[in-house]
């Protein structure tokens, strides 16, 4: 252990805690393969970003390669890809906000309100079922259902008199069931936390309003959806950071040459530009982009939530 | 709360309306949710003429288990489901260590700058190198092509030691550690025999996500395995569901339309294969989703 310099050691401060730190060495033994971790795994490759700002060349490696500013944001900027990158990515980002946001809190106030045991438990099995597919088979599962001649949905059409549609290779469909299949998985799992938050609001709130007459729907409206707004509010902010984070799986699986003009989003360019064309120092400089603006979306929301309601995340 | 019968006698017409209306829609919504599910089970198990032509539509039709049969018959499909059993075990022990030793300390009030570390390892949420740089770090330490790049660079999730540190704070009173440092007993000893078996359901909540996870996972396998014999199973999924590469699948005495029936079939027994361990765990564990789900709501 490292000797303490005299002043330190004269600062009471400083040596409550030094015992503390002492005291409870085995604990900071614990953590070390943590931090470590941490540090390695994470805090180094933000350290590697700076190949945003270099010309990599693979023999000097990340840190000696040559220093070339803003190149890579510029051609960036300048691309051709750079609009409909942006465009993309924020409007599939937008509309599974608009779309993906409200339908779980919908479905835990509907289950909310079921009084049956049994067929509660029935609504939550069924719906928090999906969740665990895997991203693979459910996108497996879209091509099958989709189809243009086997497939359920155009059998459907065509039963109806309908003209099959492409779906998969017309890009007018991509974003709508890109979101629509997320919705169909996940909403029963995103609803868990607002179920969560409904069971601790106060029964007696719903009681008072009862003896003055307020029908269920007005209960709802006045006393549940108050009851879960911080936590509403808590799960809209790490959303609305995360818009331009459009996850890379299952657009990336979803993909294909003729659905690109609506499929192509920051995250499988990045792919593509870095890992299959090897531009690593283009590529980073990209993704670094696309985190900057996220994590600047994230702040902002946080400050106006917290300016707004009081809730935030810090 | 009002009993069920009290409740119902003050119902008014209204709220009858109601009442019945979210009875309708939630059916619906289930019905919505179950069919997909169901027809791909029903598919898997039925003539695949009956289902290309649209006369399966939610029952078996004219049994078979010819899919099944070509699914075990595949070499690639059971190499890789042993590759994903492997690192599923091994990713989520690491997880569940990793978690455990993160989430201890954390815990502990007493534990000075708890919180200079929590807000690093919370950084990382919000913040990351990115693609490249990771795969760069992962190849300069010589994991490319080996089980390390899929279980070490995830090891741990910020979200999860959240979640067990909560747990920990909240389901273990702070006298325990003062009555186990009075009788001298280390933190590991109690860690290990006083903490851990109180902190079973947590426990139980963190194997089902990390596992699941690693099950599910295809992106670190696509980015640093290029050895086949390596692929996990989502990997081999992708190749027969999405990118319909299915050569080895059929022998080569069938005929080109028998293949393209039976191709149909594989992917609806693969689909149904690939997700069986987490279908017949689910009824075990599902009643600790609400829980975990519950103490991660929590803000620590």
């Amino acid at each position: 252990m490292k000797a303490l310099p005299a002043s330190e050691i004269s600062n009471p401060n400083h040596r409550r805690v030094w015992k503390s730190v002492l005291k409870n060495w085995r604990l900071y033994v614990m953590l070390a393969p943590v931090i470590l971790y941490f540090l390695v795994f994470h805090y180094w490759p933000m350290y590697g970003v700076q190949l945003a700002f270099k010309d990599f060349i693979a023999t000097n490696g990340i840190f000696g390669s040559p220093w070339v500013g803003f190149k890579h944001f510029e051609r960036f900027f300048d691309s051709y890809y750079f609009w409909r990158l942006i465009k993309n990515t924020l409007s599939i980002g937008l509309y599974e906000l608009a779309v993906g946001f409200p339908i779980p809190i919908i479905l835990a106030l509907m289950i909310n309100e079921v009084r049956h045991k049994f067929y509660k438990r029935l609504i939550q099995t069924v719906t928090y079922m999906p969740h665990f597919l895997s991203t693979v088979v459910l996108v497996g599962m879209i091509m099958i259902f989709l189809a243009p001649e086997t497939g359920i949905v155009n059998q459907v059409i065509k039963l109806f008199g309908g003209e099959p549609i492409r779906f998969m290779t017309e890009p007018e469909w991509f974003k709508s069931i890109f979101v629509m299949s997320g919705v169909w998985q996940h909403m029963g799992w995103s609803s868990i936390i607002y179920l969560a938050a409904l069971s601790g609001i106060d029964p007696q709130l719903h009681e008072a309003a009862r003896v003055d007459g307020a029908s269920r729907l007005q209960r709802i409206w006045h006393i549940n959806i108050p009851g879960i707004m911080p936590t509403i509010v808590i799960l809209l902010i790490l959303k609305a950071g995360s818009i331009l984070g459009v996850g890379f799986e299952k657009v990336f699986l979803m993909q294909n040459s003729l659905n690109m003009e609506s499929s192509d989003v920051i995250s499988t360019f990045v792919y593509r530009s870095g890992m299959l064309e090897a531009q690593y120092s283009f590529a980073t400089a990209v993704d670094l982009f696309n985190s900057v603006i996220n994590f600047i979306l994230l702040v902002t929301v946080n400050f106006i939530a917290r300016r707004a309601g009081g809730s935030s995340l810090w | 709360m009002v009993s069920d019968a009290d409740a119902v006698t003050r119902q008014t017409r209204g709220d009858r309306v109601f009442e019945w209306m979210n009875y309708a829609l939630l059916t619906i919504i289930l019905l919505l949710i179950l069919y997909p599910l169901l027809f791909v089970a029903s598919a898997s198990v039925s003539d695949p003429q009956a289902v290309n032509s649209g006369n399966m539509w939610l029952w078996p039709k004219d049994i078979t288990f010819l899919g099944y049969e070509k699914i075990f018959q595949n070499k690639e499909i059971l190499t890789g489901y042993l590759n994903t059993i492997m690192y599923t075990v091994l990713g989520t022990s690491i997880n569940l260590v990793m978690t455990i030793l993160a989430a201890f300390p954390l815990s502990r009030r007493d534990l000075a700058g708890r919180n200079a570390i929590m807000a690093m390892f919370v950084f990382t949420m919000f913040f990351s190198g990115g693609l490249i740089p990771s795969y760069m770090l992962v190849k300069n330490l010589g994991m490319l092509n080996t089980v390390w790049a899929l279980v070490i660079p995830g090891a741990v999730s910020v979200w999860n030691i959240i979640i067990m540190r909560t747990f920990f704070q909240q389901s273990i009173p702070s006298e325990i550690h003062e009555a186990a440092a009075i009788d001298g007993s280390s933190d590991f000893h109690l860690l290990l025999k006083i903490i851990l078996p109180l902190s079973m359901p947590i426990l139980a909540v963190m194997t089902l996500f990390y596992s699941v996870g690693h099950w599910n996972s295809f992106f670190n396998a696509l980015i640093y395995l290029t050895d086949r014999d390596r692929f996990p199973l989502q990997l081999i999924l992708r190749e027969i569901l999405i990118q319909n590469q299915m050569e080895q699948m059929s022998e080569s005495a069938d005929a080109l339309t028998d293949q393209i029936l039976y191709a149909q079939t594989i992917k609806y027994a693969v689909i149904i294969v690939a997700n069986l361990p987490v279908l017949m765990l689910y009824p075990f564990l599902q009643k600790y989703f609400t829980k975990g789900i519950m103490i991660g709501a929590i803000k620590g």
